[in-house]
């Protein structure tokens, strides 16, 4: 017996493919509860919980913003052939600028949008960088944007413990609070930076329409689809593929913007500042299948998973691996459906 | 100086070892970028059978561990053929988290009796020297070679593609799992959350700056020890921030990879293999 493959399979069939390999996702991290010592019917629950009160409700949409931001511009990339895996440095480095101008540049009108353009341009650049490096040198951009995730966290440790340090805290790794100028505005008394989630839905619109609807997005998917056709057709795809990492790094630099200039109002110690955004967006733009648009369903999913792992974390005293777990059986779960579907078994040499 | 050179070598056998591990895979066509994850998880077994066992068997449970996380990546990788390196990504996630949650009793656990470092080190050397006589002397190797450089010849010839591309993988994940257990068994005996620090990821850059040859390894790996070594000598004794210090891997990866140019990958990485097309 082997595997051929199904050109079109039938929509029942890839509905039962999905439905067998999300269930044995389900089956592992169940597994990985009891070898832990908890209930999995218990675990499972406490994942869902954040859906059960507004405060939850909140707490999810405040987690969907940067995964959001991020999963659009990861969609474009992945669809390129960027594999963008740097968006948690990206994001760190838009948190480093929104930080400068909030700390270092007279406060005024001017200081939130000149942070969301000053720390989007620095996360496209860092992810231009790794376009610049594989167009100029051949180096495969996974390893230089996973090494840059490195490289800034450092720089993040570096700038709270050192010249950033604030003059009021005393032990404490952080700046100084963000003058009132500098804040965004939030949804009553909760954590949701509503002007973020305005701008990630924009871009997972704007960028839906560039990709479908422009000669520019045309370019762009002859050259994910079939790198060849491409250069047969004569395309630049150098400048192509640093187009798509600029936007995608630009993304993740206001999602970095949004987590400080909206929650912590400060800058402060990376993992902090995200604990595996950059990871999770990754997951968030593979769902959502290369349509930046479908991330508006996929940010949402993952920022529950996100949020759920929060309430299992304060509820068991689980560290918060967990959701490095659940976030890997998703994706593989989901890598292997959508790999399954599209064979069939024949019985024969 | 020989000092230095001790360490560079004792700090660059987990780097070698599971550089070693990913070259092996590669070699047959396979991209293995969950190493990270497959360390972690087999350092953590490979800690908890010492501690409650024998050493010498953690061990040999954390290469088990290993080749298990190959065998499980090749599922993906190989039958499913699916996108290896989101699948590899995905192993190193879920690696990393599975090992945090579940090697949260053994934090903080001293163990007791520790294998010399030495008589590893030694092992990982001749692996290196092993694995070079395998793609050159060996039936293996020639047909290891040639499902990574052109399956299509080499299923016409007759050689399982998917099973010779397993073997690798098992075997493979095999050295990365010995990288685990030298890690919590013998270099720093006791296990922490995120004890691997990135050097699954510098294994991967390894292989690349080694250009897929078993013999430069060895050479690229200890030159990353000697740094390492450096990094953690001048800390202090230079007005440089610490940081800097520890950011300094990271940057050589970037500045290696760009220096090391467009070495020959073999052709079939990263595609999964079609008997139909």
């Amino acid at each position: 017996m082997r595997w051929e493959l199904d050109p079109s399979p039938s929509p029942r069939k890839v509905l039962l493919t999905y439905a067998l390999f999300l269930s044995l996702a389900l089956l592992g991290l169940g597994l990985l509860f009891l070898l832990y010592g908890v209930p999995p019917l218990k675990a499972y629950a406490l994942l869902l919980s954040p859906l059960t009160d507004t405060l939850g409700l909140a707490e999810v949409m405040r987690r969907t913003i940067p995964l959001l931001l991020i999963g659009a511009g990861l969609a474009l990339a992945f669809r390129i052939g960027f594999f963008n895996i740097g968006a948690e440095g990206q994001l760190l480095m838009g948190a480093v600028g929104a930080a400068y101008v909030a700390l270092f540049v007279p406060p005024g009108l001017w200081s939130l949008p000149l942070m969301f353009l000053f720390g989007g341009s620095l996360g496209a650049l860092w992810a231009g960088l790794a376009a610049w490096l594989r167009a100029r040198f051949g180096v495969n951009e996974i390893l230089t944007t996973l090494m840059q995730n490195y490289l800034v966290y450092y720089l993040v440790v570096y700038l709270v413990a050192g010249p950033w340090k604030g003059q009021m805290v005393f032990g404490f790794l952080y700046t100084d609070r963000f003058p009132p100028e500098a804040q965004l505005p939030r949804l009553g008394d909760t954590l949701v930076h509503w002007p973020t989630l305005v701008l990630g839905m924009v871009a997972a619109m704007g960028l839906q329409v560039l990709l479908f609807r422009t000669p520019l997005g045309f370019e762009w998917r002859v050259l994910g689809e079939n790198p060849e056709a491409a250069r047969y057709l004569g395309l630049k795809g150098g400048r192509l593929i640093l187009l798509a990492a600029l936007l995608s790094g630009f993304l993740a630099g206001l999602a970095g913007v949004g987590e400080v200039a909206g929650i912590h109002l400060r800058l402060l110690e990376p993992a902090q500042i995200s604990l595996g955004y950059g990871f999770t967006a990754i997951l968030a733009a593979w769902l959502a299948r290369g349509r930046p648009l479908g991330v508006l369903l996929t940010a949402p999913l993952l920022g529950l998973i996100l949020a759920g792992g929060d309430a299992l974390k304060l509820a068991l005293s689980m560290p918060f691996r967990v959701v490095d777990v659940a976030a890997g059986l998703l994706l593989l779960s989901f890598i292997g459906a959508e790999a399954l579907s599209r064979r069939r078994p024949v019985w024969r040499r | 100086m020989e000092e230095a050179l001790l360490r560079a070598v004792l700090f660059g056998t987990p780097l070698l070892l599971a550089g070693l591990g990913a070259l092996l895979s590669e070699r047959g066509g396979v991209v293995n970028l969950g190493v990270e994850g497959m360390m972690a998880l087999s350092a953590l077994v490979a800690f908890a059978v010492g501690l409650k066992v024998h050493p010498a068997l953690g061990v040999l449970a954390g290469m088990g561990v290993g080749a298990l996380l190959g065998l499980f990546l090749g599922v993906f990788a190989v039958s499913l053929r699916a996108n290896q390196f989101v699948a590899g990504l995905a192993l190193a996630a879920l690696g990393l988290g599975a090992s945090g949650l579940l090697g949260k009793r053994y934090e903080g656990v001293p163990l007791p009796n520790p294998l010399p470092e030495g008589i590893l080190a030694a092992l990982a050397l001749a692996l290196a020297f092993g694995l070079h006589l395998l793609f050159s002397r060996s039936r293996f190797g020639l047909y290891l070679r040639s499902v990574g450089e052109n399956p299509k010849a080499a299923d016409l010839f007759g050689v399982s593609v998917d099973g010779v591309r397993y073997l690798a993988l098992a075997l493979g994940g095999g050295m990365i799992g010995l990288a685990g257990a030298y890690l919590s068994l013998a270099y720093r005996p006791s296990w922490t959350d995120g004890m691997t620090a990135g050097l699954g990821w510098v294994a991967i850059a390894l292989v690349i700056l080694a250009a897929w040859q078993p013999l430069r390894a060895i050479f690229g790996a200890y030159l990353f020890g000697l740094l390492f070594f450096l990094q953690f000598r001048l800390q202090g004794s230079v007005p440089i921030p610490s940081e800097a210090f520890a950011a300094m891997p990271y940057l050589l990866v970037i500045l290696v990879l760009a220096l090391s140019g467009r070495a020959r990958a073999p052709k079939a990485l990263g595609q999964p293999f079609d008997r139909g097309r």
